[in-house]
């Protein structure tokens, strides 16, 4: 079945994903505001940079990426000048990228849910004497959760089924960043074909139950909408 | 009201607000207005639909972006012009909003609802004020409940329960039953006329129903192509036959008068009007009681002598002040006031709304003694 470096996989993936999904709900949650609020001119092309990774092939992705973060790249010369050395090949390498790849499936389901909530309750809030932050806490954001839901999971899922990010700039060390993706191409290319059945079908599984469990949660919600009475 | 109070109670303001059309029209809107309204009381902000009148709530409320003016209530000032800095933010206003639309937060229940504005007030409400709040309008039952599972008029009546509990010095209502069908109006009207008994915060409400306005109001502003047309008493504005706004069937008189007799076995009051007595329906009214009454234009036929077997009650002494022409070419406005009336005040005419034909077969003039058969005479309050 799952040998222990299977298990290293696993575990590392899930690393990355949960750690992506967290920073991305912190990051993308006041961009998708702005993009959803704001009547700048910025608007239109901070969308396009959003959407991107949706469109480029990863490799182009990574492919920048690598040069970004590479010696030469404006990114690695910080990182080296830091003494931090050069991110491609690491960690926190994979997880820059992966913020990157996987913006659009956080930002979007947020960005939508707090258009669709107008701009009325927002100043009703204002009326009964809430301040910006005030409203954004205790309105907006209630208000936006199903959308920050489909983000989260989303989110995570997407990262876990990242592969040709990963494979430009983090290759393939064990442990470091060798995520499931890359663990089942390495035993695919060593023609372990049972091995790599039993990683993919856990994927397969797992990806499965993640969006089941999100269509199950939403159709709840609306169907919220439907029950009349007290309760 | 003494002159020198005028500036503590009273609300006044101007404001300069262009707005451009949203599908790039050509044809331009600005708001300009210059106003100053007695600081208690319900004030009416009426006119046709398009005239300006909730652009000029929302300027009050601070919710217009882009508006340059300047705003004092009750000798607070909440925005000054050419200086931004001072101008107190929508959330900064001790005011209270009621809105035309839905306006509850959906994922609150009532009670929550409330207890964010309580949380919010800009001095503590204590339990025995939010009690007789949530009494005053009649949601007691209502409060476990959510939202969407509210009817239209019960939603709304949590929503003025909840603008008050932020204990606002300014009361705006934007339309509140605009929403509303028939039935939900009618159930919310008598809240309504409690809250203008009880509260001693002036009002502000936008209406374009002249029945909203003849039972609530006791200013007027009317408003048309975004400017103010006339400011004033309600009953004095609304008795005018030049009123601005083009009211039809709708036009009439609003009259201030006091319950003196009743009759048990027919069930009519007697109302004196000043100058004349008018038989109205008992709906309970006290001896002594001041009432409104309105008069429709349409309401009021006129005869040369008395038509004692007419089954009109109220058949008045009248003569012809003065005839004006209706927006309708066959009809026209006839203005009369008592035949035994010394002091003319303007108020205490009742208008006609004849055809021209009558007018002519009659041979009625300025002057000319006429009966004035007045069909119904409806309390508005």
């Amino acid at each position: 079945m799952l040998n222990n470096a299977d298990l290293a996989a696993i575990w590392l993936t899930l690393k990355l994903a949960t750690t992506v999904t967290l920073l991305l709900l912190v990051l993308g949650t006041p961009l998708a505001y702005w993009l959803a609020k704001t009547r700048s001119w910025w608007k239109g092309p901070v969308s396009a940079v959003v959407t991107l990774p949706l469109v480029l092939p990863p490799t182009v992705l990574g492919f920048y990426l690598l040069i970004f973060m590479g010696p030469q790249g404006p990114l690695g010369k910080l990182t080296e000048s830091l003494g931090l050395g050069t991110l491609p090949f690491t960690f926190t390498g994979l997880v820059i990228a992966s913020l990157l790849y996987s913006l659009p499936f956080v930002v979007q389901p947020i960005q939508n849910a707090i258009e669709a909530q107008g701009r009325h309750l927002g100043e009703v809030a204002a009326t009964l004497r809430a301040g910006p932050w005030d409203s954004f806490w205790h309105i907006t954001l209630p208000l936006a959760k199903p959308g920050i839901v489909t983000a989260t999971v989303l989110g995570f899922a997407h990262t876990v089924g990242e592969f040709g990010v990963i494979l430009m700039i983090g290759g393939n060390i064990p442990g470091e960043t060798r995520v499931v993706s890359v663990q089942i191409y390495d035993h695919v290319e060593a023609l372990e074909y049972a091995r790599a059945h039993w990683l993919s079908a856990a994927m397969l599984v797992f990806s499965f139950s993640v969006l089941l469990a999100l269509y199950l949660l939403q159709r709840r919600k609306s169907a919220d909408g439907w029950r009349y009475g007290p309760q | 009201m003494a002159r020198n109070e005028l500036s503590s109670n009273t609300i006044t303001g101007n404001f300069y607000l262009p707005l451009r059309q949203q599908d790039g029209g050509t044809e331009n809107f600005a708001l300009d207005v210059d106003f100053k309204i007695p600081g208690s009381g319900v004030t009416g902000i009426f006119g046709p639909s398009g005239s300006g009148k909730t652009t000029l709530l929302r300027c009050i409320a601070g919710l217009q972006p882009c508006v340059t003016g300047s705003l004092t209530v009750n000798g607070t000032p909440w925005q000054q012009s050419g200086n931004p800095n001072r101008s107190l933010a929508v959330h900064e206003r001790p005011l209270g909003f009621v809105f035309q639309q839905p306006s509850l937060f959906p994922h609150l229940s009532a009670k929550d609802n409330l207890a964010f504005a309580r949380k919010r007030a800009s001095t503590e409400v204590s339990n025995e004020e939010y009690d007789e709040i949530v009494a005053l309008m009649g949601i007691t039952a209502l409060l476990g409940q959510r939202p969407d599972t509210l009817s239209g008029g019960e939603q709304q009546r949590v929503a003025i329960a909840r603008a008050l509990l932020v204990k606002p010095r300014l009361l705006l209502m934007d339309e509140p039953l605009a929403a509303l069908d028939q039935a939900r109006k009618r159930e919310i009207l008598p809240y309504l006329e409690k809250l203008h008994r009880s509260l001693d915060i002036p009002i502000l409400y936008v209406s374009h129903s002249v029945e909203e306005i003849a039972r609530l109001a006791d200013h007027l502003l009317l408003m048309r192509d975004g400017r103010i047309e006339q400011a004033g008493s309600a009953t004095e504005l609304m008795s005018s036959a030049d009123f601005p706004v083009h009211l039809g069937d709708d036009l009439g008189v609003l009259l201030e008068a006091e319950v003196i007799d009743r009759d048990t076995r027919w069930n009519l009051l007697r109302a004196r009007v000043a100058g004349a007595e008018l038989w109205v329906r008992d709906s309970g009214e006290s001896l002594g009681e001041r009432i409104r009454i309105r008069i429709l234009a349409r309401d009021v036929s006129l005869t040369r002598t008395e038509d004692q077997q007419s089954s009109i009650l109220n058949r008045l002494p009248m003569r012809v002040r003065d005839i004006t022409p209706d927006a309708d070419p066959a009809m026209v406005l006839v203005r009369i006031v008592p035949q035994r009336f010394d002091t003319i005040a303007s108020y205490t005419h009742i208008i006609a709304r004849v055809t021209r034909r009558s007018l002519h077969q009659l041979a009625l003039e300025e002057n000319s003694p006429v009966w004035a058969q007045v069909k119904s005479v409806a309390i508005v309050r």
